[in-house]
């Protein structure tokens, strides 16, 4: 039986599934309940300073949008911190961990750019015997207009400087939430890294409008006819997430610095991949709000029964397993060569392989054989660009075979290379240099 | 009030006035929009799509579903109507499950496939409630053209003529229009008077008149119609009923009757309770005429309906799934059995004697012995053939007109299409098909083309 338990940056948890800091976290009741579900930890919804709690909108807060058979895909929020008192909050942190010991409680909390502002919140969090603090650099919508949340991410400086009073003024260790609304997110990371930060964790949401209502002409969700950017999440967002992920964890300056994966994670699978590429954990919250929180028993059981099946033992075998396989384009092997190859008994012959490629690719998969539909890949003109295997709808049915170095690649008529190449040596590049090995 | 299902003899009134509304409800509700768009979302859009050639008519199934997903139903209506302006009765009658949906590439990865005429059927709905025309007439060509026939055939052909700009008028012999549509449909499948509101929606294109109460060979000639009109469509159908060709049938035999008489009463009666049903009843044929005479002798209160069929299974013409409907509200279906002898007594149908028959060689023979099954009420439902004198002066292939891939018949101007028509194969969508292909066969001589 495989060993989920998780250790990040000292937090224990039972798993490494953790409720993000959201709407699903914002008071003892919700956590209690998900606790009592299976998850490992709880991030605390966003604690803002002392006083007047923030107020949020009282039309829509959520939009969508939704796939075949209204399952959805991409949500988005126009929320804000959490809108309760500071101290009811606290009151119920420090009960909640009290009554959960062996859960993870992390805090996260946002409070204006000024040392006092975070020197004087910290003894209060500190207080209830939380596991730790996350620094909110990322909530993209309202509180960012007031100079916090990504306002705060989007400035490495800043960054750096609020993490180093963190440090400065706390014992807890801390993770630094990130912002993807941002060109490059190493830049952020790398100086969360320089303030001391125990670690990171990303995606923050998205900047995003859902759609737009055609009758009002406004954009959604719509309050009373208008609306703002919210930010975005779920399955849709994953890819976004898994690569700036895998970025920060590949990057030499900040390698090795934890991370808590975040963004689209609905499955065990999602999970998998997300530790795979570097996250020492996982934080899920739009799949929790969609199913609720019995997914948890899911995500566990799936990822257990996986690393028996693949002997993992413990999270440590998986953590960054897949870092190592993220490279440049550059370093891509430029004489692996694959051909997609239609499996006959499975195929349903809906045609689709064949007019996307002929529409809109290489003309590589032929409609008819011998006077019947039939649907074939022409190996002398297929380029392996795996488009048919994205559009069809049977999985498995096409699958891209690579060819065996020695054989003839009809598309070219040249033998297929055995040797890595790639374009930094290629004959075509006018930069080209010596040969260099691949990245490791 | 309670009805008496063991009463012998044919008599109206078997069940309670709640059992009759229950038992001839519409078989298949239609889709919510709700459930249109979960349903919608099962297509693939496949390329070259096998529904698409499964269809007479080659409707664009693929582009109207698409059209249904992303909600835009009168987008997919005037997708369905464009090749099949009677898309909203094939909706309901066509035996998808040997066309369209048997040919779903689903069917092979799932064995389910959209229910493309239930889709069918939300569209044109909608488009029917909204009242809303989809195609125009083009300039007044100031030809007239004569259609023989309200039918599927007829109805098709007129609209396309008249979208061409020429003026129709279309005759036929019954009180109401509609064909086989009004007349030959079983009433659980078309309730409400469907078939009149589409003959309404057809025709509110306007540049078509209705004569009704005009039979080829009675009111009307084709010679005549000839001199009258620039071009002449039939969609005459089949008016007759093959004979059973057992001893003891006779014209006027009490409880010997043709199943296609029994369906046009059915669909015309105002209170099913008035209508007679025999206790036991036998229905002698293999196609869906006679599923929907045995079917709705079962719903209107026999106790034993049986369907004699002279060949196996695998021959019947009607559908796997019509059979499976028999079967599931009682029918009792036998095979291999052929009529005999019609057995009476006072004038009355008692049983029928069917002889055991079997395959010899390819040919169908009987093989001596018999078995006699009571029954007070027989239908006959073993083929229909064109009605005496209707196509006189017309060459005939097979007892049917003969007619060329686009209608025309062996008389100049004078075009054909349906079930009268050696090609047809007695489908409503074959029918509408050879309708609109024969109007733009007669178009293009019309227009000199």
């Amino acid at each position: 039986m495989a060993d989920i338990r998780n250790n990040f940056v000292g937090i224990k948890s039972p798993n490494p599934f953790w409720l993000a800091s959201a709407p699903p976290t914002d008071k003892a009741y919700n956590v209690e309940r998900a606790f009592k579900a299976g998850w490992g930890g709880v991030v605390w919804k966003t604690l803002g300073e002392e006083g007047p709690p923030v107020v949020n909108v009282n039309g829509p807060r959520y939009g969508a949008i939704w796939g075949g058979d209204r399952r959805l895909l991409g949500f988005n929020n126009i929320e804000l911190i959490t809108d309760r008192d500071l101290y009811r909050n606290l009151t119920e942190i420090k009960q909640v961990k009290k009554n959960w010991p062996d859960r993870a409680v992390v805090v996260s909390i946002m409070v204006p750019c000024e040392e006092d502002a975070w020197k004087a919140i910290l003894p209060l969090v500190e207080e209830t015997e939380a596991d730790g603090i996350e620094l909110n650099f990322g909530c993209p919508h309202g509180m960012s207009e007031r100079g916090m949340g990504a306002a705060v991410g989007q400035v490495p400086e800043y960054v750096e400087m609020v993490v180093r009073w963190c440090k400065q003024y706390s014992r807890m260790p801390v993770i630094t939430k990130l912002t993807p609304n941002i060109t490059d997110v190493r830049q952020p990371a790398r100086a969360a890294k320089n303030g001391g930060t125990d670690a990171v964790s990303l995606i923050n949401t998205i900047n995003s409008i859902t759609g737009v209502d055609l009758d009002t002409f406004a954009p959604m969700p719509t309050i009373d006819g208008k609306g703002t950017h919210g930010g975005y999440c779920g399955p849709a967002a994953k890819p976004i997430a898994l690569h700036m992920v895998a970025d920060i964890a590949r990057d030499p300056e900040t390698y090795g610095l934890p991370i808590s994966g975040i963004g689209g994670i609905s499955t065990w699978r999602d999970a998998a991949e997300f530790m795979a590429l570097g996250a020492g954990n996982v934080q899920v919250c739009t799949a929790a709000m969609v199913y609720g929180f019995k997914i948890v028993e899911e995500l566990v059981s799936g990822l257990s029964n996986w690393m028996d099946e693949k002997g993992h033992k413990t999270l440590d075998d998986i953590t960054g397993r897949a870092t190592r396989n993220v490279t440049d384009w550059q370093f891509l092997n430029l004489n692996y060569i694959t051909k997609a190859k239609i499996d006959q008994d499975t195929c349903i012959s809906c045609g689709r392989c064949h007019i996307a490629c002929e529409d809109t690719s290489h003309q590589a998969i032929m409609k008819e054989k011998d006077g019947k539909r039939h649907f074939e890949v022409m190996d002398d003109q297929c380029v392996g660009c795996n488009l048919c295997v994205n559009v069809c709808p049977i999985e498995d049915c096409i699958t891209m075979i690579a060819l065996e170095p020695g054989t003839m690649d009809t598309r070219t008529g040249k033998q297929v290379d055995p040797h890595y190449a790639n374009w930094t040596t290629h004959l075509n590049n006018p930069m080209a240099k010596a040969a260099i090995e691949p990245a490791e | 009030m309670s009805g008496d299902m063991l009463k012998e003899g044919i008599v109206p009134g078997r069940l309670s006035t709640g059992q009759y509304a229950q038992n001839f409800s519409e078989l298949h509700p239609p889709l919510g929009r709700h459930e249109a768009f979960v349903e919608a979302d099962r297509c693939y859009f496949c390329y070259d799509a096998p529904c698409m050639n499964a269809c007479p008519t080659s409707i664009d199934v693929p582009l109207f579903i698409r059209e249904i997903s992303t909600d835009n139903p009168l987008g997919a209506a005037k997708t369905i109507l464009a090749q099949n302006i009677l898309g909203g009765m094939c909706a309901r009658v066509c035996p998808t499950e040997q066309l369209c949906e048997d040919a779903c590439v689903r069917m092979e990865a799932e064995g389910k496939p959209v229910k493309i005429g239930q889709l069918q059927r939300y569209a044109t709905d909608i488009a029917m409630e909204e009242r809303k025309q989809f195609f125009t007439r083009a300039p007044g060509t100031g030809k007239k053209i004569a259609v023989v026939g309200a039918g599927p055939s007829g109805l098709a052909a007129a609209h396309r003529l008249s979208m061409h700009g020429h003026e129709v008028t279309i005759f036929d012999a019954r009180p109401k229009a509609g064909g086989l549509n009004e007349y030959g449909i079983a009433t659980y499948k078309t309730p409400e008077g469907f078939a009149q509101a589409e003959v309404d929606y057809v025709t509110a294109i306007g540049g078509i008149t209705i004569e009704l109460g005009q039979a080829l060979g009675r009111e009307l000639s084709l010679a005549q119609l000839s001199t009258d009109f620039d071009a002449v469509f039939l969609g005459i159908g089949l008016g007759g009923v093959n004979a059973l060709r057992a001893e003891g049938e006779k014209e006027g035999l009490h409880g010997l009757q043709d199943a296609v008489d029994f369906i046009a009463e059915l669909r015309q009666a105002t209170d099913l309770a008035t209508l007679p049903v025999g206790r036991r009843v036998v229905v002698i044929g293999g196609g869906m005429t006679a599923i929907d005479a045995a079917v709705q002798s079962k719903l209107l209160g026999a106790e034993e309906v049986t369907i004699c069929y002279r060949r196996g299974q695998e021959h019947m013409s009607a559908s796997g799934f019509e059979q499976d409907l028999a079967a599931s509200k009682g029918v009792t279906i036998r095979h291999w059995l052929q009529p005999k002898r019609v057995l009476t007594e006072h004038g009355k149908v008692t049983g029928v004697e069917l002889e055991y028959t079997e395959l010899k060689d390819g040919r169908l023979a009987g093989i001596g012995r018999t078995i006699t099954i009571e029954a007070d009420q027989v239908f006959k439902a073993i083929g229909q053939t064109l009605e005496d004198q209707s196509a006189a002066g017309l060459e005939l292939n097979g007892g049917r007109v003969q007619a060329d891939a686009e209608g025309r018949t062996s008389r100049a101007r004078v075009w054909a299409g349906g079930d009268c028509v050696d090609a047809g194969d007695d489908l409503t969508v074959t029918a509408v098909a050879q309708g609109r292909d024969a109007a733009e066969s007669i178009n293009r001589y019309l227009a000199g083309i």
